[in-house]
Protein backbone atom coordinates (compact mmCIF):
# COMPACT_ATOMS: atom_id res chain seq x y z
CA UNK A 1 0.00 0.00 0.00
CA UNK A 2 1.38 3.37 -0.97
CA UNK A 3 2.04 6.23 1.40
CA UNK A 4 -0.09 9.34 1.78
CA UNK A 5 -0.02 12.63 -0.10
CA UNK A 6 -0.06 15.93 1.77
CA UNK A 7 -3.74 16.42 0.91
CA UNK A 8 -4.65 12.97 2.26
CA UNK A 9 -2.84 13.68 5.51
CA UNK A 10 -4.06 17.26 5.94
CA UNK A 11 -7.71 16.44 5.29
CA UNK A 12 -7.66 13.40 7.56
CA UNK A 13 -6.33 15.71 10.26
CA UNK A 14 -9.01 18.33 9.56
CA UNK A 15 -11.71 15.66 9.68
CA UNK A 16 -10.34 14.24 12.92
CA UNK A 17 -9.77 10.76 11.53
CA UNK A 18 -6.71 8.52 11.36
CA UNK A 19 -6.33 8.28 7.59
CA UNK A 20 -8.00 9.23 4.33
CA UNK A 21 -7.50 8.40 0.67
CA UNK A 22 -8.13 10.33 -2.53
CA UNK A 23 -11.81 10.00 -3.38
CA UNK A 24 -13.00 9.80 0.22
CA UNK A 25 -15.60 12.32 1.21
CA UNK A 26 -15.02 13.88 4.59
CA UNK A 27 -16.65 16.43 6.83
CA UNK A 28 -13.79 18.79 7.41
CA UNK A 29 -13.55 21.34 10.21
CA UNK A 30 -11.10 24.02 9.03
CA UNK A 31 -8.77 25.78 11.45
CA UNK A 32 -9.47 29.10 9.75
CA UNK A 33 -12.33 30.46 7.61
CA UNK A 34 -12.13 33.84 5.97
CA UNK A 35 -14.02 36.13 3.65
CA UNK A 36 -13.38 39.65 2.38
CA UNK A 37 -15.51 42.32 0.74
CA UNK A 38 -17.96 39.52 -0.12
CA UNK A 39 -18.74 39.08 3.60
CA UNK A 40 -21.97 41.12 3.42
CA UNK A 41 -23.28 38.97 0.54
CA UNK A 42 -22.42 35.82 2.49
CA UNK A 43 -24.26 37.21 5.48
CA UNK A 44 -27.42 37.48 3.38
CA UNK A 45 -27.20 33.76 2.55
CA UNK A 46 -26.30 32.96 6.15
CA UNK A 47 -29.47 34.64 7.36
CA UNK A 48 -31.58 32.30 5.23
CA UNK A 49 -30.03 29.33 7.03
CA UNK A 50 -31.50 30.38 10.34
CA UNK A 51 -28.43 29.60 12.47
CA UNK A 52 -28.22 31.49 15.77
CA UNK A 53 -24.78 32.94 15.00
CA UNK A 54 -21.33 32.15 13.69
CA UNK A 55 -20.38 28.79 15.19
CA UNK A 56 -16.65 29.44 15.68
CA UNK A 57 -16.05 33.19 15.79
CA UNK A 58 -12.47 32.57 16.91
CA UNK A 59 -11.74 30.64 13.68
CA UNK A 60 -13.39 33.23 11.45
CA UNK A 61 -11.74 36.28 9.87
CA UNK A 62 -12.78 39.14 7.61
CA UNK A 63 -10.60 41.49 5.58
CA UNK A 64 -11.53 44.63 3.70
CA UNK A 65 -9.30 44.60 0.64
CA UNK A 66 -11.07 44.26 -2.69
CA UNK A 67 -12.20 47.86 -3.12
CA UNK A 68 -10.35 49.96 -0.56
CA UNK A 69 -10.62 52.79 0.33
CA UNK A 70 -14.24 52.60 -0.83
CA UNK A 71 -14.47 54.01 -4.37
CA UNK A 72 -18.26 54.50 -4.32
CA UNK A 73 -21.09 54.97 -1.86
CA UNK A 74 -22.19 51.38 -2.54
CA UNK A 75 -18.76 50.01 -1.66
CA UNK A 76 -18.71 52.18 1.47
CA UNK A 77 -22.11 50.82 2.46
CA UNK A 78 -20.87 47.28 1.87
CA UNK A 79 -17.86 47.92 4.13
CA UNK A 80 -20.08 49.49 6.79
CA UNK A 81 -22.30 46.39 6.85
CA UNK A 82 -19.24 44.17 7.24
CA UNK A 83 -17.83 46.22 10.13
CA UNK A 84 -21.20 46.08 11.91
CA UNK A 85 -21.49 42.32 11.33
CA UNK A 86 -17.94 41.75 12.63
CA UNK A 87 -18.78 43.72 15.77
CA UNK A 88 -22.08 41.88 16.29
CA UNK A 89 -20.46 38.44 15.91
CA UNK A 90 -17.18 39.35 17.61
CA UNK A 91 -15.07 38.46 14.57
CA UNK A 92 -11.48 39.58 14.09
CA UNK A 93 -11.22 41.73 10.99
CA UNK A 94 -8.73 43.90 9.16
CA UNK A 95 -9.46 47.48 8.24
CA UNK A 96 -8.99 49.19 4.88
CA UNK A 97 -5.28 49.62 4.17
CA UNK A 98 -3.98 46.61 6.10
CA UNK A 99 -3.68 44.66 2.87
CA UNK A 100 -4.89 41.75 0.72
CA UNK A 101 -6.42 38.81 2.61
CA UNK A 102 -3.83 36.18 1.59
CA UNK A 103 -0.88 38.42 2.41
CA UNK A 104 -2.31 39.71 5.70
CA UNK A 105 -3.27 36.26 6.99
CA UNK A 106 0.24 35.03 6.13
CA UNK A 107 1.93 37.98 7.85
CA UNK A 108 -0.20 37.61 10.94
CA UNK A 109 0.57 33.85 10.98
CA UNK A 110 -3.14 33.16 11.44
CA UNK A 111 -2.77 29.85 9.63
CA UNK A 112 0.14 27.50 10.27
CA UNK A 113 1.71 24.46 8.63
CA UNK A 114 -0.59 21.40 8.45
CA UNK A 115 -3.69 23.49 9.17
CA UNK A 116 -6.68 23.82 6.86
CA UNK A 117 -7.90 27.22 5.73
CA UNK A 118 -11.00 27.78 3.60
CA UNK A 119 -11.65 31.20 2.10
CA UNK A 120 -14.36 32.63 -0.11
CA UNK A 121 -11.67 33.56 -2.61
CA UNK A 122 -10.29 31.40 -5.40
CA UNK A 123 -6.67 32.25 -4.57
CA UNK A 124 -6.88 30.55 -1.17
CA UNK A 125 -4.51 27.96 -2.70
CA UNK A 126 -1.96 30.64 -1.66
CA UNK A 127 -1.52 29.21 1.85
CA UNK A 128 0.22 26.13 0.52
CA UNK A 129 3.41 28.17 0.72
CA UNK A 130 3.19 27.75 4.50
CA UNK A 131 2.56 24.03 4.20
CA UNK A 132 -1.15 24.54 4.92
CA UNK A 133 -4.16 23.15 3.04
CA UNK A 134 -5.82 26.20 1.47
CA UNK A 135 -8.87 25.97 -0.76
CA UNK A 136 -11.38 28.45 -2.14
CA UNK A 137 -15.09 27.93 -1.52
CA UNK A 138 -18.29 29.52 -2.78
CA UNK A 139 -20.47 31.97 -0.90
CA UNK A 140 -23.11 29.38 0.04
CA UNK A 141 -20.32 27.16 1.32
CA UNK A 142 -18.86 29.95 3.44
CA UNK A 143 -22.32 30.65 4.90
CA UNK A 144 -22.55 26.93 5.76
CA UNK A 145 -19.11 27.10 7.38
CA UNK A 146 -20.16 30.05 9.53
CA UNK A 147 -23.25 28.12 10.61
CA UNK A 148 -21.65 24.76 11.36
CA UNK A 149 -17.87 25.09 11.30
CA UNK A 150 -17.76 22.17 8.85
CA UNK A 151 -17.86 21.50 5.15
CA UNK A 152 -17.86 18.30 3.11
CA UNK A 153 -14.81 17.83 0.89
CA UNK A 154 -13.69 15.11 -1.47
CA UNK A 155 -10.05 14.25 -0.86
CA UNK A 156 -8.32 15.16 -4.15
CA UNK A 157 -5.94 13.13 -6.26
CA UNK A 158 -2.50 14.71 -6.42
CA UNK A 159 -0.06 16.02 -9.00
CA UNK A 160 3.59 16.31 -8.02
CA UNK A 161 5.65 19.16 -9.45
CA UNK A 162 9.41 18.90 -8.98
CA UNK A 163 11.34 22.16 -9.14
CA UNK A 164 15.07 21.77 -9.70
CA UNK A 165 17.92 24.27 -9.88
CA UNK A 166 17.86 27.97 -9.20
CA UNK A 167 16.35 30.97 -11.02
CA UNK A 168 18.54 33.22 -13.20
CA UNK A 169 18.71 36.96 -12.39
CA UNK A 170 15.63 38.77 -13.67
CA UNK A 171 13.62 35.53 -13.71
CA UNK A 172 11.22 34.92 -10.81
CA UNK A 173 8.76 32.42 -9.38
CA UNK A 174 6.14 34.15 -11.54
CA UNK A 175 7.86 32.84 -14.64
CA UNK A 176 7.80 29.31 -13.27
CA UNK A 177 4.08 29.60 -12.49
CA UNK A 178 3.36 30.91 -16.00
CA UNK A 179 5.45 28.13 -17.54
CA UNK A 180 3.59 25.40 -15.64
CA UNK A 181 0.19 26.82 -16.58
CA UNK A 182 1.33 27.40 -20.15
CA UNK A 183 2.60 23.82 -20.47
CA UNK A 184 -0.30 21.99 -18.86
CA UNK A 185 -3.17 24.42 -19.49
CA UNK A 186 -5.66 26.28 -17.32
CA UNK A 187 -7.38 23.09 -16.23
CA UNK A 188 -4.14 21.11 -15.94
CA UNK A 189 -4.55 21.02 -12.18
CA UNK A 190 -7.84 19.10 -12.61
CA UNK A 191 -8.99 20.04 -9.12
CA UNK A 192 -6.12 18.09 -7.64
CA UNK A 193 -3.67 18.80 -4.88
CA UNK A 194 -0.60 20.29 -6.55
CA UNK A 195 2.34 19.28 -4.37
CA UNK A 196 5.70 20.89 -5.04
CA UNK A 197 8.97 19.20 -4.17
CA UNK A 198 12.65 19.47 -5.01
CA UNK A 199 15.71 21.61 -4.33
CA UNK A 200 14.20 24.36 -6.46
CA UNK A 201 11.54 24.94 -3.76
CA UNK A 202 14.20 25.38 -1.09
CA UNK A 203 15.92 28.02 -3.23
CA UNK A 204 12.84 30.25 -3.21
CA UNK A 205 12.39 33.06 -0.66
CA UNK A 206 9.31 33.73 1.48
CA UNK A 207 8.22 36.36 -1.04
CA UNK A 208 8.63 34.05 -4.05
CA UNK A 209 7.00 30.87 -2.78
CA UNK A 210 3.44 32.23 -2.54
CA UNK A 211 3.55 33.34 -6.19
CA UNK A 212 3.48 29.68 -7.22
CA UNK A 213 0.90 28.40 -4.77
CA UNK A 214 -1.29 31.47 -5.40
CA UNK A 215 -1.26 31.07 -9.17
CA UNK A 216 -2.23 27.43 -8.97
CA UNK A 217 -5.77 28.89 -8.88
CA UNK A 218 -5.24 29.66 -12.58
CA UNK A 219 -4.30 26.00 -13.03
CA UNK A 220 -7.60 24.65 -11.69
CA UNK A 221 -5.97 23.16 -8.59
CA UNK A 222 -8.02 22.45 -5.47
CA UNK A 223 -5.04 23.34 -3.28
CA UNK A 224 -1.30 23.70 -3.61
CA UNK A 225 1.46 22.73 -1.20
CA UNK A 226 5.12 23.35 -0.57
CA UNK A 227 7.05 21.46 2.09
CA UNK A 228 7.76 23.97 4.85
CA UNK A 229 11.46 24.29 5.78
CA UNK A 230 13.60 26.47 8.04
CA UNK A 231 12.87 29.54 5.91
CA UNK A 232 9.15 29.16 6.68
CA UNK A 233 9.71 28.26 10.34
CA UNK A 234 11.86 31.39 10.80
CA UNK A 235 9.22 33.54 9.13
CA UNK A 236 6.53 32.23 11.45
CA UNK A 237 8.55 32.24 14.65
CA UNK A 238 8.10 35.86 15.67
CA UNK A 239 4.54 36.03 14.39
CA UNK A 240 2.68 32.93 15.50
CA UNK A 241 0.55 32.59 18.61
CA UNK A 242 0.11 28.80 18.67
CA UNK A 243 2.12 25.63 18.18
CA UNK A 244 2.19 23.54 15.04
CA UNK A 245 3.56 20.30 13.65
CA UNK A 246 4.31 20.42 9.94
CA UNK A 247 3.01 17.71 7.61
CA UNK A 248 4.92 16.18 4.74
CA UNK A 249 3.77 13.72 2.08
CA UNK A 250 5.22 10.22 2.28
CA UNK A 251 8.03 9.51 -0.17
CA UNK A 252 5.95 6.66 -1.63
CA UNK A 253 2.72 8.67 -1.84
CA UNK A 254 0.75 8.07 -5.00
CA UNK A 255 0.61 10.88 -7.56
CA UNK A 256 -1.39 10.39 -10.72
CA UNK A 257 0.88 12.76 -12.65
CA UNK A 258 4.40 14.11 -12.28
CA UNK A 259 5.93 17.17 -13.90
CA UNK A 260 9.43 18.61 -13.57
CA UNK A 261 10.61 22.16 -14.18
CA UNK A 262 14.27 23.16 -14.20
CA UNK A 263 14.40 26.68 -12.77
CA UNK A 264 17.99 27.20 -13.97
CA UNK A 265 16.98 26.88 -17.61
CA UNK A 266 13.89 29.07 -17.28
CA UNK A 267 13.65 32.39 -19.11
CA UNK A 268 11.21 35.23 -18.41
CA UNK A 269 7.69 34.35 -19.59
CA UNK A 270 4.62 36.38 -20.45
CA UNK A 271 0.91 35.55 -20.59
CA UNK A 272 -0.61 37.14 -23.67
CA UNK A 273 -4.23 38.29 -23.75
CA UNK A 274 -6.76 36.93 -22.77
CA UNK A 275 -5.93 33.80 -20.79
CA UNK A 276 -3.30 33.02 -18.19
CA UNK A 277 -2.32 29.85 -20.07
CA UNK A 278 -1.62 31.79 -23.26
CA UNK A 279 2.03 31.81 -22.28
CA UNK A 280 5.05 32.58 -24.45
CA UNK A 281 8.68 33.47 -23.80
CA UNK A 282 8.92 37.19 -23.02
CA UNK A 283 10.70 37.81 -26.34
CA UNK A 284 7.43 37.05 -28.17
CA UNK A 285 5.88 40.26 -26.83
CA UNK A 286 8.88 42.63 -26.59
CA UNK A 287 8.12 45.92 -28.34
CA UNK A 288 4.35 45.77 -27.79
CA UNK A 289 3.36 49.32 -26.71
CA UNK A 290 1.73 49.63 -23.26
CA UNK A 291 -0.17 52.55 -21.75
CA UNK A 292 -0.14 51.32 -18.16
CA UNK A 293 2.11 49.24 -15.93
CA UNK A 294 0.58 47.75 -12.78
CA UNK A 295 2.67 46.29 -9.97
CA UNK A 296 0.72 44.73 -7.12
CA UNK A 297 -1.80 41.96 -6.17
CA UNK A 298 -1.63 38.94 -3.88
CA UNK A 299 0.41 37.24 -6.60
CA UNK A 300 3.20 39.82 -6.93
CA UNK A 301 2.82 42.78 -4.56
CA UNK A 302 5.33 41.75 -1.89
CA UNK A 303 8.53 43.47 -0.80
CA UNK A 304 10.83 41.60 -3.20
CA UNK A 305 8.52 42.48 -6.07
CA UNK A 306 8.73 46.18 -5.23
CA UNK A 307 12.49 45.88 -4.73
CA UNK A 308 12.84 44.16 -8.13
CA UNK A 309 11.02 47.05 -9.76
CA UNK A 310 13.22 49.52 -7.89
CA UNK A 311 16.33 47.76 -9.24
CA UNK A 312 15.09 48.48 -12.74
CA UNK A 313 13.82 51.99 -12.02
CA UNK A 314 16.74 53.38 -9.97
CA UNK A 315 17.98 56.52 -11.69
CA UNK A 316 15.39 56.18 -14.47
CA UNK A 317 11.95 57.60 -15.16
CA UNK A 318 8.84 55.84 -16.41
CA UNK A 319 7.68 56.61 -19.95
CA UNK A 320 4.12 55.49 -19.24
CA UNK A 321 1.99 55.62 -16.10
CA UNK A 322 2.89 53.07 -13.48
CA UNK A 323 0.61 52.08 -10.59
CA UNK A 324 2.21 50.43 -7.56
CA UNK A 325 0.02 48.85 -4.87
CA UNK A 326 1.84 47.05 -2.06
CA UNK A 327 0.08 43.84 -1.03
CA UNK A 328 0.02 44.95 2.59
CA UNK A 329 0.85 47.74 5.01
CA UNK A 330 3.82 45.68 6.21
CA UNK A 331 5.20 45.50 2.67
CA UNK A 332 4.69 49.25 2.28
CA UNK A 333 6.40 50.06 5.58
CA UNK A 334 9.41 47.92 4.75
CA UNK A 335 9.67 49.45 1.28
CA UNK A 336 9.59 52.88 2.93
CA UNK A 337 12.32 51.93 5.41
CA UNK A 338 14.73 50.57 2.81
CA UNK A 339 14.32 53.38 0.29
CA UNK A 340 12.56 51.18 -2.28
CA UNK A 341 9.44 53.30 -2.08
CA UNK A 342 11.41 56.50 -2.62
CA UNK A 343 13.07 54.98 -5.69
CA UNK A 344 9.69 54.08 -7.14
CA UNK A 345 8.25 57.52 -6.43
CA UNK A 346 11.31 59.30 -7.87
CA UNK A 347 10.92 57.21 -11.03
CA UNK A 348 7.38 58.54 -11.39
CA UNK A 349 5.30 55.61 -10.08
CA UNK A 350 1.96 56.33 -8.38
CA UNK A 351 1.64 54.55 -5.02
CA UNK A 352 -1.81 53.46 -3.79
CA UNK A 353 -3.36 52.06 -0.63
CA UNK A 354 -2.56 48.36 -0.02
CA UNK A 355 -5.37 46.19 -1.41
CA UNK A 356 -6.47 44.61 -4.68
CA UNK A 357 -6.72 47.90 -6.59
CA UNK A 358 -7.46 47.40 -10.30
CA UNK A 359 -6.70 43.64 -10.28
CA UNK A 360 -10.37 42.78 -10.74
CA UNK A 361 -11.42 46.08 -12.17
CA UNK A 362 -12.77 47.85 -9.11
CA UNK A 363 -10.74 51.06 -9.18
CA UNK A 364 -7.31 52.75 -9.01
CA UNK A 365 -6.05 51.89 -12.46
CA UNK A 366 -8.89 50.89 -14.80
CA UNK A 367 -7.61 51.08 -18.38
CA UNK A 368 -9.39 53.07 -21.08
CA UNK A 369 -10.78 51.12 -24.06
CA UNK A 370 -7.95 49.90 -26.29
CA UNK A 371 -5.29 50.71 -23.72
CA UNK A 372 -2.85 47.90 -23.00
CA UNK A 373 -1.69 47.06 -19.48
CA UNK A 374 1.30 45.04 -18.37
CA UNK A 375 0.44 43.62 -14.95
CA UNK A 376 2.12 41.57 -12.26
CA UNK A 377 -1.27 40.02 -11.38
CA UNK A 378 -2.58 36.54 -12.04
CA UNK A 379 -5.52 36.92 -14.42
CA UNK A 380 -5.86 38.56 -17.81
CA UNK A 381 -9.32 37.45 -18.86
CA UNK A 382 -11.15 39.85 -21.13
CA UNK A 383 -12.58 42.61 -18.98
CA UNK A 384 -10.75 41.49 -15.82
CA UNK A 385 -9.39 44.98 -15.14
CA UNK A 386 -12.77 46.59 -15.72
CA UNK A 387 -12.68 47.38 -19.46
CA UNK A 388 -13.50 44.79 -22.11
CA UNK A 389 -11.33 45.98 -24.98
CA UNK A 390 -8.21 46.61 -22.95
CA UNK A 391 -5.66 43.80 -23.33
CA UNK A 392 -3.69 42.71 -20.27
CA UNK A 393 -0.29 40.99 -20.35
CA UNK A 394 0.99 39.18 -17.25
CA UNK A 395 4.65 39.13 -16.34
CA UNK A 396 7.11 39.34 -13.46
CA UNK A 397 7.83 42.63 -11.63
CA UNK A 398 11.15 43.25 -13.44
CA UNK A 399 9.33 43.08 -16.76
CA UNK A 400 6.53 45.35 -15.52
CA UNK A 401 9.07 47.99 -14.43
CA UNK A 402 11.20 47.68 -17.57
CA UNK A 403 8.08 48.06 -19.72
CA UNK A 404 7.07 51.18 -17.78
CA UNK A 405 10.48 52.72 -18.55
CA UNK A 406 10.43 51.70 -22.21
CA UNK A 407 6.74 52.45 -22.88
CA UNK A 408 6.51 49.04 -24.48
CA UNK A 409 7.01 45.48 -23.27
CA UNK A 410 10.72 45.23 -22.61
CA UNK A 411 13.33 42.72 -21.51
CA UNK A 412 14.56 43.83 -18.06
CA UNK A 413 18.06 42.42 -18.58
CA UNK A 414 19.16 45.56 -20.39
CA UNK A 415 18.22 47.60 -17.31
CA UNK A 416 19.80 45.28 -14.78
CA UNK A 417 23.31 45.11 -16.21
CA UNK B 1 -35.70 2.68 -9.38
CA UNK B 2 -36.70 5.52 -11.69
CA UNK B 3 -36.84 6.00 -15.45
CA UNK B 4 -35.26 8.93 -17.24
CA UNK B 5 -34.82 10.26 -20.72
CA UNK B 6 -31.17 10.79 -21.70
CA UNK B 7 -29.33 13.67 -23.35
CA UNK B 8 -25.87 12.59 -24.51
CA UNK B 9 -22.87 14.93 -24.81
CA UNK B 10 -19.12 14.52 -25.19
CA UNK B 11 -16.07 15.30 -23.10
CA UNK B 12 -14.64 18.53 -21.66
CA UNK B 13 -17.95 20.38 -21.76
CA UNK B 14 -17.14 23.65 -19.95
CA UNK B 15 -19.37 25.93 -17.91
CA UNK B 16 -19.26 28.65 -20.57
CA UNK B 17 -21.27 26.48 -22.96
CA UNK B 18 -23.46 25.15 -20.13
CA UNK B 19 -24.36 28.68 -19.09
CA UNK B 20 -22.77 31.55 -21.04
CA UNK B 21 -20.75 34.01 -18.96
CA UNK B 22 -22.40 37.00 -20.62
CA UNK B 23 -25.61 36.28 -18.67
CA UNK B 24 -24.07 35.84 -15.24
CA UNK B 25 -24.90 39.28 -13.90
CA UNK B 26 -28.08 40.06 -15.80
CA UNK B 27 -30.18 36.91 -15.34
CA UNK B 28 -31.17 36.25 -11.75
CA UNK B 29 -34.21 33.95 -11.49
CA UNK B 30 -33.61 30.22 -11.94
CA UNK B 31 -36.26 30.07 -14.68
CA UNK B 32 -34.51 32.79 -16.72
CA UNK B 33 -31.20 31.03 -16.21
CA UNK B 34 -32.67 27.68 -17.30
CA UNK B 35 -33.92 29.20 -20.55
CA UNK B 36 -30.25 29.50 -21.64
CA UNK B 37 -29.08 26.07 -20.48
CA UNK B 38 -26.53 24.55 -22.89
CA UNK B 39 -27.26 27.34 -25.34
CA UNK B 40 -23.86 27.23 -27.03
CA UNK B 41 -23.66 23.42 -27.09
CA UNK B 42 -27.17 22.25 -27.97
CA UNK B 43 -29.68 25.00 -28.77
CA UNK B 44 -32.52 22.44 -28.78
CA UNK B 45 -31.98 21.47 -25.16
CA UNK B 46 -33.61 24.30 -23.21
CA UNK B 47 -36.86 24.13 -25.18
CA UNK B 48 -37.20 20.35 -25.06
CA UNK B 49 -35.82 19.26 -21.68
CA UNK B 50 -38.42 17.66 -19.39
CA UNK B 51 -38.47 17.28 -15.62
CA UNK B 52 -36.61 14.08 -14.76
CA UNK B 53 -34.21 14.07 -17.72
CA UNK B 54 -30.60 13.10 -17.17
CA UNK B 55 -27.39 13.99 -18.97
CA UNK B 56 -24.77 11.42 -19.98
CA UNK B 57 -21.37 12.84 -20.87
CA UNK B 58 -17.68 12.13 -21.24
CA UNK B 59 -14.80 13.27 -19.09
CA UNK B 60 -14.40 16.57 -17.23
CA UNK B 61 -18.04 17.72 -17.39
CA UNK B 62 -18.37 21.28 -16.09
CA UNK B 63 -14.70 22.29 -16.29
CA UNK B 64 -13.74 25.96 -16.40
CA UNK B 65 -15.39 28.73 -14.40
CA UNK B 66 -16.83 27.94 -10.98
CA UNK B 67 -20.13 29.64 -11.72
CA UNK B 68 -22.93 28.01 -9.77
CA UNK B 69 -25.44 28.86 -12.53
CA UNK B 70 -23.93 26.02 -14.60
CA UNK B 71 -25.84 23.67 -12.31
CA UNK B 72 -28.83 25.96 -11.69
CA UNK B 73 -29.53 26.17 -15.43
CA UNK B 74 -29.76 22.39 -15.84
CA UNK B 75 -31.59 21.85 -12.56
CA UNK B 76 -34.38 24.24 -13.45
CA UNK B 77 -34.51 22.87 -17.00
CA UNK B 78 -35.52 19.62 -15.29
CA UNK B 79 -32.26 17.66 -15.06
CA UNK B 80 -32.18 15.27 -12.09
CA UNK B 81 -28.79 13.67 -12.58
CA UNK B 82 -25.61 14.10 -14.57
CA UNK B 83 -23.76 10.91 -15.41
CA UNK B 84 -20.22 11.58 -16.63
CA UNK B 85 -16.88 9.82 -16.85
CA UNK B 86 -15.47 12.59 -14.64
CA UNK B 87 -16.38 16.09 -13.47
CA UNK B 88 -14.66 19.44 -13.04
CA UNK B 89 -14.14 19.61 -9.27
CA UNK B 90 -16.01 22.82 -8.60
CA UNK B 91 -18.90 21.68 -10.78
CA UNK B 92 -19.15 18.44 -8.84
CA UNK B 93 -19.39 20.38 -5.58
CA UNK B 94 -21.97 22.71 -7.07
CA UNK B 95 -24.11 19.71 -8.14
CA UNK B 96 -24.23 18.32 -4.62
CA UNK B 97 -24.77 21.71 -3.01
CA UNK B 98 -27.70 22.37 -5.34
CA UNK B 99 -29.23 18.92 -5.09
CA UNK B 100 -28.45 17.53 -8.55
CA UNK B 101 -27.08 13.97 -8.47
CA UNK B 102 -23.59 13.65 -10.03
CA UNK B 103 -22.77 10.07 -11.06
CA UNK B 104 -19.29 9.03 -12.12
CA UNK B 105 -19.62 6.09 -14.51
CA UNK B 106 -17.32 4.92 -17.28
CA UNK B 107 -18.32 2.83 -20.25
CA UNK B 108 -21.88 4.10 -20.45
CA UNK B 109 -21.32 6.83 -23.02
CA UNK B 110 -20.80 4.40 -25.90
CA UNK B 111 -23.98 2.50 -25.05
CA UNK B 112 -26.57 5.28 -25.14
CA UNK B 113 -27.97 7.82 -27.53
CA UNK B 114 -29.98 10.96 -26.88
CA UNK B 115 -33.61 10.06 -26.35
CA UNK B 116 -32.90 6.60 -24.91
CA UNK B 117 -34.39 5.65 -21.59
CA UNK B 118 -32.24 4.84 -18.61
CA UNK B 119 -33.19 3.25 -15.30
CA UNK B 120 -31.51 4.69 -12.27
CA UNK B 121 -31.42 2.88 -8.95
CA UNK B 122 -29.79 5.25 -6.52
CA UNK B 123 -30.33 3.01 -3.48
CA UNK B 124 -28.34 0.22 -5.07
CA UNK B 125 -25.96 2.52 -6.97
CA UNK B 126 -26.67 0.95 -10.34
CA UNK B 127 -28.13 2.06 -13.62
CA UNK B 128 -29.46 0.09 -16.55
CA UNK B 129 -29.77 0.86 -20.22
CA UNK B 130 -31.03 -1.57 -22.92
CA UNK B 131 -30.65 -4.46 -20.53
CA UNK B 132 -27.07 -3.65 -19.57
CA UNK B 133 -26.22 -2.81 -15.95
CA UNK B 134 -23.60 -0.39 -14.71
CA UNK B 135 -22.54 0.05 -11.12
CA UNK B 136 -21.33 3.36 -9.80
CA UNK B 137 -19.76 4.50 -6.56
CA UNK B 138 -22.21 5.43 -3.84
CA UNK B 139 -22.03 8.89 -2.39
CA UNK B 140 -20.94 9.00 1.21
CA UNK B 141 -23.92 9.15 3.60
CA UNK B 142 -23.19 12.77 4.54
CA UNK B 143 -23.15 13.88 0.90
CA UNK B 144 -26.22 11.80 0.07
CA UNK B 145 -27.99 13.60 2.90
CA UNK B 146 -27.26 16.96 1.25
CA UNK B 147 -28.72 15.71 -2.03
CA UNK B 148 -31.76 14.22 -0.34
CA UNK B 149 -32.44 17.56 1.33
CA UNK B 150 -32.38 19.29 -2.06
CA UNK B 151 -29.01 20.96 -1.52
CA UNK B 152 -26.83 22.58 1.09
CA UNK B 153 -29.04 25.58 1.86
CA UNK B 154 -32.32 23.63 2.34
CA UNK B 155 -30.46 21.03 4.40
CA UNK B 156 -29.12 23.66 6.76
CA UNK B 157 -32.47 25.43 6.90
CA UNK B 158 -34.08 22.22 8.06
CA UNK B 159 -31.35 21.54 10.55
CA UNK B 160 -31.61 24.93 12.16
CA UNK B 161 -35.41 25.09 12.19
CA UNK B 162 -35.70 21.69 13.87
S1 LIG C 1 -5.26 40.90 -5.62
FE1 LIG C 1 -6.55 40.21 -7.31
S2 LIG C 1 -6.33 37.99 -7.33
FE2 LIG C 1 -5.60 38.70 -5.33
S3 LIG C 1 -7.37 38.55 -3.93
FE3 LIG C 1 -7.33 40.64 -4.81
S4 LIG C 1 -8.67 40.56 -6.61
FE4 LIG C 1 -8.15 38.43 -6.07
Amino acid sequence: MSGYTFAEKALARAAGIAAARAGDILDVAPDVMFSHDNTAAIRRIFEQIGAPGIRYPERTLFTLDHAVPAPTTQHAQNHAEIRAWAAAQDIRWFEVGRGICHQVISEEALVLPAETILGSDSHTTHFGWLGAFGMGVGRTEMAALWATGQLWLRVPEALQITLTGRLQPGVTAKDSALRIIGDLGMSGGEYRSVEFVGDGVASLSVDQRPVLTNMMAEFGAMNAYMPPDQIVFDYLEARRTREYTPLYPDSDASYNQRYTLDLSALEAQIALPHQPDNVAPLSAAVGQPVQQAFLGTCTNGRYEDLAAAADVLRGRHVATRMIVIPASAEVMRRAAETGVLATLIEAGAAINTPGCGPCMGNHMGIPAPNETTISSGSRNFRGRMGTADAPVYLANPYVVAASAVAGCIADPREFLA
Amino acid sequence: MSKHRVWVYGGNVNTDVIFPGKYTYTLKTPEEIAAHALEDLDPSFAGQAQPGDVIVAGCNWGCGSSREQGVTALKYAGVRAIIAESFGGLYYRNCINQGVLPVICTGLLKRVRSGDEIELDVDNATLQVSGQRFAFARLSPSVQAILDAGGLLPMLQRRFSA
